[in-house]
């Protein structure tokens, strides 16, 4: 196959950035969209040009390193799936494919396609996790967990922190983000004890790290390459308003 | 001029001797302890943050110490560690099935075919029922009976069914359970956490272990950070062949830059190939896919008897397919060990059988298991492996059989230990894939997030507290020479990678290394083949100081520069991984030299003068290694031709 790139090059945060074209020939439709980047990247390197930045890692789909806007579309056009796990046949021959980074406030870009998405770490060290220190664990059949609540806990634990739903989302939330790890932990046993100043100061440290609020636009379900659902954030919402209630805080203030 | 040396034996002088059943409780006792007002005054810098890296850092940091860690990735999350599928094995015997922690010591012993050490084998089968209560404990979504316990199933190597699993996403969710451990640590200020940052040399003070030098990824800036001990967790080396199931940027540099700096690297030779991945189609590859191993419990692994068969596969009848490793190995069937499978693999390939456009490939069929069980449960176990496979081939494995070939997936070799993980170096301890210690010759499936967390969570905490109690040590600082010269030589290797400004890319010579290894040094070796290796090494590796070129400059985020030093830190490694391979006239697990076969194929071991960890002592680039024996004594599980037939 082939094609015509174009892609959002930027040297470093200081840059303004701008979209350059590159035709890209040879390309099998059994490759893999950053086995594509690769070529191009070797190429450009024999040619004395700097490659193109991206992050990638595992490619396997589970890492959550990888994320471009392909075509518009984070992770580009195949539902359920990451860059790394998307194939050139989906593409056609001749065809111009535009890539660029993530866009939201609260994921500044590093380099071209490379953003900083550190922000998600802190949203999970302000609460995503169930206290538990080494060696202080009772016998893992003391408490029966439904297998119903177990399933969904699991759906919602397949989150791999990509960042597709911020930059899929009008506003720049990361709320599909946050409801997942929310959800899962307050699903099960185990996150009872925390589970209201688990939703708070994950919340707070969300909204403080630049994220915007949810409207229920539900693009970033749409996007998720694991499929996080939206009722998610129903529940996130419900915690939320008890937490406040129960802090004898009014909702949204 | 020699390959390698003789040196002194090495001994491991930590574990206890008598009963193995009280040899850890016993250890825990004699190590000296550190006080809990004395721990926030000791630092320790843990590199990696993988199942060992992650869960060390996490506890050392509960306990009081002050940990620094890091990683190369943007977030500790991503570790490698994410990627593993299949599950964990725990000695719970929850099944009633005849499982204890005897059992699985046993198993793990014996599938390493006899080269791993009693001692640390028979802890890690202690421990294993402990990692499973924590990581219930911390919330981790395992797979689950509609009574609400925890499911388990069989995996290969073993006749019980003691692997705990989260679909096909176990890694994952063991590795989210202890990120969100770490960050708890991170938040309460016990832990500061250095993403983006490589360790690019190890710092060694009088005898010790004291710092590493760091490249922030981001900025270029090179800085040296100190420390009153160093843990590495920063992984295994199946990169060296370019291609395997391994992250792209997994690599040896932590582990090589410590190898160079005193600490023996223990059975480089050791690769684990896995039997089932998706083949490689073609030359642009830039890695290989596990598909679980777990899909052999109910997958059946065929090709067709006619060589050259080309018939789609279900037009194949029955009688004329050949379920090759049922018939050979009736007792396990499709569930024996990864280095049996995979070689099987190889040999029906090999003449003439194997299926697919490359004919490197073999069926993985589950028309039997959904005729059983139905679609739907086949899809609950194996849904998103099902998933992936589409993904990338674009054939449904539900309705046409998957096609399978071995990939290199773990190296059981690594840094030298001893009993508590501590290597040649005093305070420089390493944890998980990146030592050598548990797996001897062979991994079994789902020990190696056993081992992983095993040594994160419960021993290291333990047995680096009898070293930090000699601390803290004497302050050191960037000026001091050592420092100042380990910083010297990262700032010089990085100008010599940007200077050569040749006329080939990092990956072309990453790749052409990694051709070497896999046709010489991988699933089949000989004496000959070994010898030309080590030739085509060092040829390749004085045009890759000729004629690399790495675009871009050193003070900012430039892939291609991290790039460049892993892959010279490679090229150094697989001379020793041929060189360990040469010296070792045997075959053992994954270690198959084609001169030491039985009659029947399988390997033949020689305990009468390879029954030794073979330990290597860097000597110089242009040295020949030293060769440290330490020998192996079972006292329990008694050495025998292994077999699952």
């Amino acid at each position: 196959m082939n094609l015509t790139l174009r892609i959002w090059r930027q040297s470093g945060p200081g840059d303004k950035g701008r979209m350059v074209t590159y035709p890209v020939a040879d390309i099998s439709p059994d490759m893999s969209f950053l086995e594509m980047l690769d070529v191009l990247n070797e190429r450009l390197t024999l040619a004395g040009e700097e490659p193109v930045a991206f992050d990638h890692d595992c490619r396997e789909g589970i890492c959550g390193a990888c994320g471009m806007v392909i075509n518009g579309n984070a992770h580009g056009p195949q539902r359920g799936t990451t860059a790394c796990q998307l194939h050139m046949r989906h593409f056609t021959d001749g065809e111009t494919i535009d890539i660029e980074p993530w866009r939201a406030r609260a994921f500044p870009v590093v380099k071209d396609l490379v953003v900083d998405r550190n922000a998600f770490d802190r949203i999970i060290a302000a609460g995503g996790y169930v206290t538990a220190p080494t060696g202080s664990a009772p016998e893992a059949h003391a408490t029966p967990v439904a297998k119903a609540n177990a399933d969904a806990a699991f759906e919602a634990a397949a989150c791999i922190g990509c960042g597709a739903c911020v930059a899929a989302c009008p506003n720049g939330s990361g709320m599909l983000f946050t409801a997942a790890k929310v959800t899962q932990l307050g699903l099960l046993p185990q996150g009872q004890p925390e589970r209201y100043t688990r939703v708070l100061g994950m919340v707070d440290a969300h909204d403080e790290a630049g994220f915007g609020g949810c409207t229920n636009a539900g693009e970033c379900t749409a996007v998720c390459p694991k499929g996080i659902p939206l009722s998610t954030i129903g529940r996130l919402n419900r915690d939320y308003l008890r937490a406040t209630a129960k802090r004898g805080d009014t909702p949204g203030t | 001029m020699d390959l390698w040396q003789e040196g002194d034996p090495i001994a491991d002088t930590t574990a206890p001797d008598g009963p193995v059943e009280t040899r850890w409780d016993r250890r825990r006792f004699a190590a000296r302890l550190v006080n809990p007002a004395n721990r926030r005054k000791l630092t320790v810098i843990v590199v990696g943050t993988g199942l060992a890296g992650g869960s060390a850092a996490a506890t050392l940091g509960e306990l009081g110490y002050r940990v620094k860690s890091y990683c190369y990735q943007d977030s500790p999350r991503r570790a490698h560690s994410i990627a593993a599928q299949g599950g964990i094995n725990a000695a719970k015997n929850y099944r009633n099935d005849g499982d204890s922690v005897h059992r699985l010591f046993y198993d793990t012993v014996k599938g390493g075919d006899f080269r791993s050490r009693e001692s640390n084998v028979h802890r890690l089968a202690q421990v294993s029922v402990e990692i499973i209560d924590q990581c219930v404990a911390q919330g981790v979504p395992f797979a689950r009976e509609y009574g609400g316990l925890l499911d388990t199933r069989s995996f290969g190597g073993a006749q019980v069914q003691r692997t705990f699993y989260a679909r096909g996403q176990t890694g994952q969710q063991l590795l989210l359970g202890a990120y969100q451990a770490l960050e708890r640590q991170i938040a309460a200020g016990t832990v500061e956490m250095n993403s983006r940052h490589e360790m690019l040399e190890l710092v060694v003070v009088d005898g010790r272990a004291r710092g590493i030098v760091v490249r922030d990824l981001v900025t270029g800036e090179i800085s040296t950070e100190f420390a009153d001990a160093v843990v590495l967790a920063s992984g295994g080396y199946g990169n060296v062949f370019y291609l395997s199931t391994n992250a792209k940027g997994c690599n040896v540099t932590a582990t090589w830059r410590a190898h160079r700096k005193g600490a023996y690297f223990a059975n480089p030779c050791y690769t684990q190939i896995h039997p089932t991945c998706i083949p490689v189609s073609g030359g642009y590859q830039s890695k290989l896919t596990l598909m679980s191993e777990s899909l052999r419990n109910d997958g059946r692994v065929w090709v067709p008897k006619a060589k050259g068969d080309d018939r789609a596969p279900r037009d194949i009848p029955e009688n004329e397919r050949d379920y090759y490793l049922e018939r050979m190995y009736p007792a396990f069937g499709n569930l024996v060990p990864r280095d049996i499978a995979s070689r099987a693999a190889k040999n029906v390939c090999d003449s003439g059988h194997g299926v697919g456009p490359t004919g490197l490939g073999v069926y993985l069929d589950f028309a039997d298991a959904i005729g059983r069980l139905g679609r739907n449960a086949v899809e609950a176990r194996y849904g998103n492996l099902f998933e992936m496979y589409e993904r990338i081939t674009g054939e449904d494995p539900y309705r046409v059989p998957m096609r399978i070939y071995p990939a290199v997936h773990y190296t059981m070799g690594g840094l030298w230990v001893d009993y508590d993980l501590q290597s040649t170096v005093p305070g420089l301890f390493v944890i998980g894939e990146a030592n050598f210690s548990d797996h001897g010759a062979n991994r079994l499936g789902a020990s190696a997030l056993m081992q992983g967390l095993a040594d994160g969570y419960f021993v290291l905490p333990n047995t680096i507290a009898d070293y930090l109690a000699a601390g803290p040590f004497a302050p050191v600082d960037a000026n001091h020479p050592e420092a100042v010269a380990a910083r010297a030589d990262v700032e010089d290797r990085l100008a010599r990678l940007l200077a050569v400004d040749g006329d080939r890319t990092v990956d072309s010579f990453h790749r052409e290394l990694g051709q070497i290894m896999w046709e010489h040094c991988g699933m089949e070796r000989t004496d000959a083949g070994l010898r030309k290796a080590i030739g085509e090494i060092r040829a390749l590796r004085e045009q890759f100081w000729q004629r690399v070129r790495v675009p871009g400059d050193g003070e900012r985020l430039n892939q291609a520069l991290e790039k460049a030093g892993r892959v010279a830190d490679f090229f150094e490694l697989a001379e020793l991984m041929c060189v360990d391979a040469l010296h070792r006239e045997e075959s053992c697990g994954g270690h198959f030299r084609a001169e030491h076969q039985t009659p029947d194929g399988e390997a033949q071991r020689d305990d009468e003068r390879f029954a030794y960890v073979a330990a290597w002592e860097y000597t110089g680039s242009d040295r020949p290694a030293v060769l440290h024996r330490e020998n192996l004594t079972f006292e329990y599980v008694h050495p025998s031709q292994r077999s699952y037939k």
